[in-house]
């Protein structure tokens, strides 16, 4: 009866539909970049989220110029993920949204990796709170480091705690969850030590949950990545920053303009690629890294970064032609740092 | 008689409301799918056409497709498939068929049913460390085939091992008395026998494997990426290449939960095309498995 029943040869079914629909998509994927032929250069990117916006349009636009020669991929690793990968000499480019500290260059030197610092844009990180929010329109960065420090947490809970004339309603607090950049970066820049901040508050790698989250309390206040902050200026409401060491005396609101005039402080950052001095030799990674520095202003602004000065450019592609390497920055975290000052700084290995 | 009535009416009550709960339960998942589909239908259907399941990631939202993340899902998919089925089905057999009762594989059993339930990023943390570093795999479709099919071996074992159980011990009984060797016995009847429970097993396992992300981006699964991994055809003989195991990926799951995350609003309707098209992908797969079931049932006629 069962005899002339066979087990159905399902694994190889399987195999020849996957080829087959493998083969249709290669056909139909005629875009410009293609198929990848065998012996094409892989520019490998990894490395921050913030950067990826910019980094992707960079690689698009590349791939396209050279017709699918040369491919480049880009991870999210965040950026200390990237400069792990980067340290080993995995990849070619790392994408950062703070430079480069002590231990990983140590990493780097231990493996004979060089690099290259390139700064290619500007982030600003913006202090939120909700449209509803008529009490605050500027905060100065004591106020904000009363609110977030470690020593806040279950103290400071209501708004009147850190101005006396605003209301006596709790705050809801919304932040970068601390695996991100952002996180490490707002704490150095407002409590002083990275990574030290209260726990009480809403965190999210994800900022479209902040904003969210902004979006639907009126006692909301929130820090989120300028890029978020842009395209839903009509849910959220910018609040200007007030620093006593800032050159500007009153308060300073997110804008392009502020922040390429160095006067946003301490809340701008500049963001990097990192380029491996070694990869660097080969032809396709120093095209792609020229093109990165050419277009970088305009792809940038399309996708809502602000993008460097001019001479910040031409300074960096005067240290690819000279290959200089080392950082700016000495492997230390600061903050506040005007725009000029960044470009001056001699990188030193 | 009146204290009869009160239990009859009191039974019935009770009877009444659990088909009240019932349905309430039942509505509760229904729902949810009905709403999220919904939601999806209407988000991602606009964005759904040819042009977006061929073109690669772009910044532009509009231009933006899922070809590179369909064929990396379809190609990690293959690697699962072809590494998990045959390592999960045989030792399946082994177990059941074969293995003697005795402690060791009484502790072997537990441990595969523990496995089922160890979180999936935990899988990819072992992939980073052993096929990523240690075998020096790299980031590759190869690496994230495998790390998927580490995960659903053991939903595999367990699926064949209770589809053997259901065949009758007669049937085994009469192969042997036939003369049959235990490998006959499994080749000829359990195999054939089993099929439709072994593979809804395996569907469901891939069907699972099919939305992960964790592992993969523990394993460094790319994000953004443009191109396609290398034919599996070659115009030279021998025709037939395995570069594209070692190519970089990504995956639908990744590139929907990267366009959920970025600033311009747009790129969610993208997410919510791509979801639809996984969505298919997995109602797919379940529809195969029902049917291979159908039919293997039908078969068999004890």
């Amino acid at each position: 009866m069962f005899s002339a029943w066979k087990t159905p040869r399902w694994p190889a079914l399987f195999i020849a539909i996957s080829l087959a629909m493998f083969g249709v998509a290669c056909n139909s994927g005629g875009t410009p970049s293609g198929t990848a032929p065998t012996e094409s250069a892989v520019i490998k990117v990894d490395g921050s989220s913030t950067v990826f916006p910019v980094t992707e349009a960079v690689a698009e636009e590349f791939q396209k110029e050279k017709l699918g020669k040369v491919n480049v991929t880009v991870g999210i690793s965040g950026t200390g993920g990237g400069f792990k990968k980067f340290v080993r000499g995995e990849i070619d480019v790392a994408d950062a949204s703070r430079p480069i500290l002590t231990d990983e260059m140590a990493q780097a030197k231990a493996n004979g990796i060089e690099f290259l610092e390139l700064p290619v844009a500007f982030d600003a990180l913006t202090v939120v709170v909700n449209p509803q929010n008529n009490w605050v329109t500027s905060i100065t960065v004591s106020e904000l480091k009363k609110i977030w420090e470690p020593e806040a947490q279950g103290k400071i809970t209501h708004w009147n705690q850190v101005r006396p004339e605003w209301p006596n309603e709790k705050i809801a607090l919304f932040g970068a969850g601390a695996d991100s950049g952002t996180f490490d970066y707002f704490t150095e820049a407002i409590v002083g030590k990275a990574k030290a901040s209260r726990g009480d508050y809403t965190a999210s790698e994800d900022d479209n949950v902040l904003v969210q989250g902004i979006e639907g309390n009126k006692y909301a206040l929130g820090y989120i990545p300028y890029a978020y902050f842009a395209p839903h200026s009509n849910r959220m409401k910018a609040v200007g920053i007030e620093w006593e060491k800032n050159k500007v005396k009153e308060p300073v609101l997110p804008s392009p303009e502020n922040v390429l005039a160095g006067n946003y402080n301490p809340l701008s950052r500049p963001l990097f690629i990192y380029v491996s001095r070694k990869s660097l030799d080969k032809p396709a990674v120093k095209e792609f890294v020229e093109f990165y520095l050419k277009n970088v202003k305009t792809l940038a602004t399309e996708v809502k970064y602000m993008p460097l000065p001019d001479t910040a450019y031409q300074m960096a592609m005067e240290r690819v032609r000279t290959l200089q390497t080392g950082t700016g920055f000495g492997g230390v975290p600061e903050v506040g740092l005007p725009v000029e000052e960044i470009l001056k700084r001699p990188p030193k290995s | 008689m009146s204290d009869f009535k009160r239990i009859i009416a009191k039974r019935k009550r009770q009877d009444f409301i659990f088909n009240i709960v019932g349905i309430m339960c039942t509505l509760v998942g229904i729902v949810t799918l009905g709403a999220l589909l919904t939601d999806l239908l209407m988000d991602g259907l606009t964005r759904l056409n040819w042009t977006f399941l061929t073109s690669f990631p772009s910044r532009f939202a509009a231009r933006a497709g899922i070809l590179s993340s369909w064929v990396g899902t379809l190609l990690i998919m293959l690697v699962t498939a072809l590494t998990a089925v045959p390592l999960g089905v045989s030792a399946g057999i082994y177990l059941e068929e074969y293995a003697r009762k005795n402690w060791v594989t009484n502790l072997i059993e537990i441990n595969i049913a523990n496995l089922a339930g160890v979180p999936s990023i935990i899988y990819g943390l072992m992939a980073l460390g052993l096929l990523v570093y240690q075998f020096k795999l790299g980031q590759s479709v190869l690496t994230g085939g495998l790390t998927l099919a580490f995960l659903i071996l053991p939903i595999v074992i367990v699926a064949t091992r209770e589809a053997l159980r259901t065949i009758p011990q007669g049937i085994r009984e009469a192969a042997y008395a036939l003369g049959s060797s235990k490998w006959q016995v499994v080749r000829h009847h359990l195999l054939p026998y089993s099929l439709g429970g072994t593979m809804t097993g395996i569907i469901i396992a891939l069907s699972r494997a099919i939305g992960e992300t964790a592992p993969l981006i523990t394993i460094g699964a790319l994000t953004f990426i443009a191109f396609l991994p290398p034919l599996p055809v070659t115009t030279q003989p021998p025709f037939l290449s395995i570069e594209w195991l070692w190519s970089p990926f990504s995956v639908l799951p990744i590139q929907m939960f990267n366009w959920v995350s970025r600033p311009d609003q747009d790129f969610v309707v993208n997410a919510a095309g791509a979801g639809l098209v996984l969505i298919v992908v997995t109602l797919l797969l379940n529809a195969i498995a029902i049917l291979i079931r159908y039919r293997v049932r039908k078969r068999i006629k004890w």
